[in-house]
């Protein structure tokens, strides 16, 4: 399986990353350098293989319905880019239905 | 971007080391003289900067959390003060992990004090670096294919990577869940089995976490091999080893014996299938962890004013380095649309058949697993540029991370005068038979660790 | 754009609507599903947060069992089958209320499969296969409209426990949507697991609709209507998505298969979102939480511990108490109005009488105060008890009524207000006679022609006593002596 560019395109907006042209080609070419490494593993018959929990013993724990969170030693606006009334901001995003944003 | 130089570092640490002096009166009562209660009282120790800390900055060496400060500490970090401990500094990491050499922070790289021309191993190469260079007994790493067996390794120091579950993750910044560890890196078994009774143990916080008692694993310094078998897996002994690392751990393997152990010759057949498996699942679970990092909560911001997916676009592309970049695009094409099964899910199936070529050795009466911790030496700064060849270095340890199993990295020798570890594994929880390992082996090398 | 205004009336008359509903509803917890910050709708922005649900680097979730418990009771209640393991996954895609950059849900691995719920009544009944139910987290909410140039993210909701209920495609029109949702509903308030408001957004409707020709057995393209914040906004928007996709079928195209939103003011659905942008979730099992293994006692023992539900409670209350079916159903709306009737009617004996007043009464109380049944003050028992002083003659039926006005007025009992108002009835045969005799002297004529046999004064005259009593004399009693003195 080759990757294109269009393919890492598609990811890297999956990934919300901006690559550029040089960029694009320089990393079609590692990517599909690093999967060629991965195609020995078409070869593993893995029909009998259980896909059970790694370790039988591992279930998930749960807690009590009940306080107090984990403390917050630092204010937010103290660690976040910008807040205004107790909210984040973030740059508009037009309504919920924007094409280009939701994903 | 650089760090702070050598000379504010120091000074940094001094005065934080100075404050705690002032403290030491009130504490000396109350916790430094009850070795039981704070076994690490007075110790300082380093913690690699992707464990959340109260009082320093946590970065994870990316351009993406510079100045970052957070609002709650790691459960280790709190295990580490509880036992009288003071974080002396954060230590150069790979950015989020993701190396083997330590040249991918965004605030330069980390040499290696035993030959500063050469890298000291990565991802925890900041936190190897500062116990081989004696400015702390212990220091905490984190693994996830091999970022504390590695480093440990390259710079002669100890580094544990224990059972997966064994230590909280809570406070970790996540590179690959369902892999990472919290490990310890100390200059001798001793403090690496100190350490790790402090940290070990179930966090209600981390899910993953296991709810079992922890021994004390200093316990298993006089513990006898007799009787015990090691197990020698043919596939970490491959003709292409270097022929001095191999008659190294031929060294290593007679002074078990010396100890009263058996040598067993066994075999791990899926163990070269690790790397491909490896490089699917971690930055698979990599390019979800790291989604967090857009901006808009913490960390860094660029902004344009063309809108909230350009935000994001622009933040991560100048906030994550080349070879997060590269591990996110991977990740994110092995989870995507028509990929999963052909990639992810095969992964996961061949995970299962490494991790059951160790249940298969440790029941057929193997008790301990013997490996090089590496195939060779510490390399030079920028000698690999090819990314998969880097990979490589992670292919005696990142069978243990798919697997889950501890394992622990002791000094075995030195080749042209660079430190070679040798490599311990035991059953899922085994720590105390895996420290009890690595003591007899220390104990019977003694000096010639080092040489 | 196009809204149902574009489609001639009858386009529709030659498709049949399919429609299947994915239902989110809140889990009423204290604390949300992975973190224990507060689940109190309301609080300033941001207040209810912690490093879990804000995603701080290293943070990790851990599950409510509360949460698991209540999802469980309402797979159960759906007659769901649980899954003894199920597993945890990630929904991946970036939005800014999303502060992990995943979505926690259930994906192949789903807690509860394979359920169903009884819609309708009479010939409209029907059975909707519930397809499953599973658990996940909620977003936090973004605000578009506060800030120029900004959206602000206000995470107080992100990580509040949901459920999903998704149903099979059975429903085969809007009014069948309605009726789903309303049962749907129902039992949720039965369990007692959510507030089920859709105001409040504690209850969510997206809906698949497609349509096909009658007849045809083919499921036809489906495309998914959101933004719905009612439930008669759900009918209108099917209805209008319903519309849209016949006429475009009717005109010989295809439909394609994508997000549509409802815009209720305008009345009308609208594409969400380009086909380029179709979804790609990239689920893969959450590695922060081991598989869900619930211990088969505890599945058992939720299933045990669900109350009544309201098919059971409705076959019941026209069997014991023998009610039209019209009148159970107003009775078992909700599981606080059922439970008043019927405690009125155990305490009182005459569930007919008790079940008249809390129709009457009681719900018309209940609508003009803003109170609900549980906060109402009176309680069955003290209606019970004014039903029992009815049924003695102690208190008149029309006095009955303006003693119950005030009872929900003071909250005391009947007897007191009854006292207290005079309008205890009067039955001392003493008085009685007084009062009627005074009437035939005030009256001569009228009372003349009542003697001479003129029966159908009789009303008038008991009206004129009853004026007198000032509604005090028991009617009957007048009634007898009127007719007495007439015969004498
Ligand atoms: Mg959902
Ligand atoms: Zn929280």
């Amino acid at each position: 399986m080759a990757v294109t560019r269009d393919d890492v395109a598609h990811i890297a907006g999956l990934a919300r990353l901006a690559i550029s042209d040089e960029r694009m080609t320089e990393l079609v070419g590692q990517l599909n350098a690093i999967l060629a490494h991965m195609e020995v593993l078409r070869q593993v018959d893995t029909r009998h293989v259980e896909m059970t929990a790694q370790d039988g013993s591992q279930r998930l724990p749960m807690r009590p319905d009940a306080g107090p969170p984990i403390a917050m030693h630092r204010a937010l606006d103290e660690i976040a880019p910008d807040m205004r009334d107790g909210f984040f901001l973030v740059p508009r995003l037009a309504t919920h239905e924007d094409v280009s944003d939701a994903s | 971007m650089t760090g702070p130089t050598a000379v504010e570092s120091v000074t940094a640490s001094f005065a934080r080391m100075e404050a705690v002096r002032a403290g030491a009166d009130g504490l000396n009562c109350v916790l430094w003289s009850d070795r039981e209660r704070a076994p690490l009282a007075g110790y300082p120790v380093a913690v690699k900067d992707n464990i959340a800390t109260l009082d320093l900055p946590t970065t994870c060496g990316s351009r993406i959390l510079e100045g970052y400060v957070s609002p709650y500490e790691a459960t280790v970090v709190s295990r580490l003060r509880a036992a009288g401990s003071v974080v002396l500094c954060k230590t150069n990491c790979d950015e989020f992990a993701m190396g083997s050499s330590n040249e991918n922070s965004a605030y330069g790289p980390v040499r290696n004090p035993i030959d500063p021309c050469r890298v000291p191993g990565g991802s925890s190469g900041g936190s190897a670096a500062a116990v081989a260079a004696g400015i702390v007994r212990i220091a905490l790493g984190s693994e996830t294919g091999g970022s504390v067996r590695q480093p440990a390794a390259f710079c002669g120091v100890v580094g544990v990577k224990p059972t997966y579950g064994r230590v909280s993750r809570f406070g970790l910044v996540a590179f690959a869940s369902s892999l990472d560890q919290v490990g310890v890196l100390g200059r001798t078994v001793d403090d690496a089995a100190l350490g790790m009774e402090v940290i070990a143990g179930r966090d209600p916080y981390d899910s993953t976490s296991a709810d079992r008692p922890v021994p004390r694993y200093r316990d298993a310094a006089s513990q006898p091999m007799r009787g015990l078998t090691i197990g020698r897996p043919a596939e970490y002994f491959p003709p292409s080893l270097d022929r001095r690392v191999a008659a190294l751990c031929d060294r290593a393997l007679d002074a078990l014996r010396s100890q009263g152990a058996q040598v067993r010759d066994i075999s791990l057949p899926h163990t070269d299938l690790a790397i491909p498996v490896y490089y699917i699942i971690a930055p698979a679970e990599a390019s979800s962890n790291l989604a967090r990092f857009d901006g808009v909560r913490y960390g860094l911001r660029v902004t344009g004013d063309d809108g909230l997916r350009a935000m994001y676009e622009r933040t991560r592309s100048r906030g994550f380095g080349p070879e997060v970049t590269r591990r996110v695009l991977l990740g994110t094409y092995v989870l995507s649309a028509g990929y999963y099964d052909a990639y992810y899910k095969k992964a996961q199936e061949v995970r299962a058949c490494i991790t059951e070529d160790f249940r298969s050795a440790f029941a057929s009466g193997i008790d301990v697993i013997f490996t090089p911790t590496t195939p060779s030496p510490a390399f030079e700064l920028g000698a690999k540029s090819d990314p998969y060849e880097m990979y490589l270095n992670d292919i005696f340890t990142c069978t243990g991370n798919l697997a889950g199993v501890p394992g622990i990295s002791v000094p075995i020798g030195r080749v042209d005068g660079l430190p070679i570890g040798g490599q311990l594994i035991t059953r899922h929880f085994d720590e105390a038979g895996m420290f009890a390992a690595a003591y007899a082996l220390e104990r019977a090398l003694g000096d010639e660790a080092h040489r | 754009m196009t809204s149902l205004r574009d489609a001639p009336a009858d386009v529709t008359a030659r498709y049949e609507m399919v429609v299947g509903l994915e239902v989110h509803v809140q889990l009423r917890t204290h604390t949300k599903a992975f973190c224990s910050c507060d689940t109190t709708y309301g609080a300033p922005p941001n207040v209810n947060t912690c490093p879990v649900c804000l995603a701080l680097p290293g943070a990790l979730p851990a599950l409510n069992r509360e949460a698991v418990h209540l999802a469980m009771r309402a797979a159960h209640a759906l007659g769901c089958t649980v899954n003894p393991v199920s597993v945890f996954a990630r929904k991946n895609y970036f939005y800014p209320d999303l502060p992990k950059g995943y979505q926690i849900s259930q994906y192949d691995r789903p807690l509860a499969l394979g359920g169903r719920l009884d819609i309708g009544d009479g010939d409209a009944a029907r059975t909707v296969g519930i397809t499953r139910v599973h658990m996940e987290e909620d977003a936090g909410k973004s605000i578009h409209d506060r800030y120029p140039g900004a959206t602000a993210i206000d995470l107080n909701r992100a990580g509040v426990p949901l459920i999903e209920i998704v149903s099979e495609p059975d429903m085969r029109s809007s009014p069948d949507a309605v009726a789903y949702l309303t049962a749907l509903k129902q039992i949720l308030e039965y369990i007692d697991v959510s507030d089920v408001s859709m105001e409040e957004g504690s209850l969510r409707v997206d809906a698949n609709v497609s349509a096909r020709l009658l007849g045809a057995t083919a499921l036809g393209t489906k495309t998914e209507v959101k933004n719905m914040n009612s439930f008669s906004g759900v009918q209108r928007a099917l209805e209008a998505e319903f519309e849209r996709q016949c006429a475009l079928l009717e005109r010989g195209e295809r439909v394609h298969q994508q997000t549509m939103l409802w815009d209720g003011a305008r009345n009308e659905v609208r594409p969400a979102r380009s086909k380029e942008a179709s979804h790609d979730y990239r689920y893969f099992p959450e590695p922060d939480l081991p598989p869900l293994v619930l211990d088969p006692q505890w599945i058992d023992e939720v299933r045990r511990e669900l109350p009544e539900l309201p098919r059971v409670r409705r076959a019941r209350f026209a069997r014991e108490y023998g009610l039209a079916g019209a009148d159970v159903g107003v009775l078992t709306a909700t599981p606080a109005l059922a439970d008043y009737f019927e405690a009125a009617a155990k305490a009182h004996g005459d569930a007919k009488a008790a079940a008249n007043w809390v129709m009457g009464e009681v719900l018309a109380a209940l609508n003009t105060s803003s109170n609900s049944v549980k906060t109402f003050r009176v309680p069955p028992a003290s209606l019970a008890r004014l039903l029992d002083l009815v049924r003695e003659g102690v208190v008149s039926h029309s006095a009955a009524k303006r003693v119950f006005a005030l009872m929900a007025e003071t909250g005391d009992t009947p007897e007191r207000v009854a006292e207290r108002e005079g309008l205890v009835q009067v039955r001392d045969a003493d008085e009685l006679a007084r009062w009627v005799d005074e009437v035939l002297a005030e009256h001569p004529a009228e009372a003349g022609r009542f003697r001479a046999g003129e029966k159908k004064l009789l009303g008038v005259l008991v009206g004129l006593v009853m004026k007198k009593s000032k509604g005090r004399a028991d009617p009957r009693r007048v009634n007898q002596l009127l007719s007495e003195r007439a015969g004498g």
